[in-house]
């Protein structure tokens, strides 16, 4: 039963990556993108992870695809379905993903990764707030600094100056 | 739980083959984008398989830290695709060559 859903999600989630980059409209291809990004959250059910899972599904389907929607959505109709790639680069483009996928995996298959297995029980929610509070707690701030720092980075970036602020107004 | 460690490597491997190949190939900043975050997203699948199996809990907590720091970098990276087809009225990366120094 379990084989059947890593399949099914294998499936979603590489199916949706390649289609992410490979739709002609950006709008479509956002869209497998959140497919992508849903299938890690099932692989993480999987793997006894449900906080990280539920986590995936309200900062990176929730939010972060949607923000990237809402950019699409800012660009020019003919540049959301303009495809801009020359055909020698994409085959050196494929031959590279190839290269990578087939000695990293050899390298995999042939390591000792094989043979691990586990019967223990998965480490629970309740561990992951004790390290929060304990041994991670300066990372923790500093992660909260610095997410309020690109935010207010970012709306700066974005910020327009030829506007003014009456003209904002109105 | 049946699925083994090597199958959920194998799967981020293909998912960071995929990436690389968008970075590679696509000169379009949101396509670009998007590799980008296949690629952090096998990562984070890498992080808590190994997590799993070793048993421990620094795997998902990582994976969290991973996830977060994703996002302020979405935002930063879109607001950049704003700001430069503001100025070139486009997204292809090939226009924006006057960021180089």
């Amino acid at each position: 039963m379990a084989d059947a859903v890593f399949l099914a999600l294998t499936v979603i989630t590489i199916g949706s990556a390649i289609a992410a980059l490979e739709m002609r409209s950006l709008i479509y291809g956002s869209i497998a993108l959140m497919g992508t990004l849903g299938g890690i959250a099932g692989f993480f059910f999987l793997l006894d992870a449900p906080f990280v899972a539920l986590f995936q599904i309200a900062v990176y389907v929730g939010s972060i695809a949607v923000l990237i929607l809402f950019t699409v959505m800012l660009v020019k109709r003919e540049l959301i379905f303009k495809k801009i790639e020359d055909k020698r680069r994409k085959f050196a483009g494929i031959g590279l993903m190839l290269i990578i996928m087939v000695s990293l995996g050899a390298v995999f298959l042939d390591s000792g990764i094989k043979t691990i297995t586990t019967d223990e029980p998965a480490p629970n929610f309740r561990d992951i707030g004790i390290d929060f509070v304990t041994y991670y707690w300066p990372a923790l701030i500093l992660m909260g600094l610095i997410l309020a720092g690109s935010v207010t980075g970012s709306l700066v970036l974005a910020r327009r100056e030829d506007v003014e602020n009456d003209q904002r107004a109105n | 739980m049946t699925s083994e460690l090597i199958d959920f490597t194998l799967v981020s491997v293909a998912l960071l083959g995929i990436g690389i190949y968008g970075l590679a190939v696509k000169r379009n900043f949101i396509r670009m984008l998007f590799a980008v975050e296949i690629i952090i997203n096998a990562a984070n699948l890498n992080i808590v398989a190994f997590g799993r199996f070793l048993p421990h809990s620094g795997g998902q907590t990582m994976a969290l830290f991973s996830i977060a720091i994703a996002a302020a970098e979405v935002a930063v990276g879109l607001s950049l695709i704003i700001v430069a087809y503001r100025m070139y009225q486009n997204v292809d990366i090939a226009d924006f060559r006057s960021l180089k120094g």
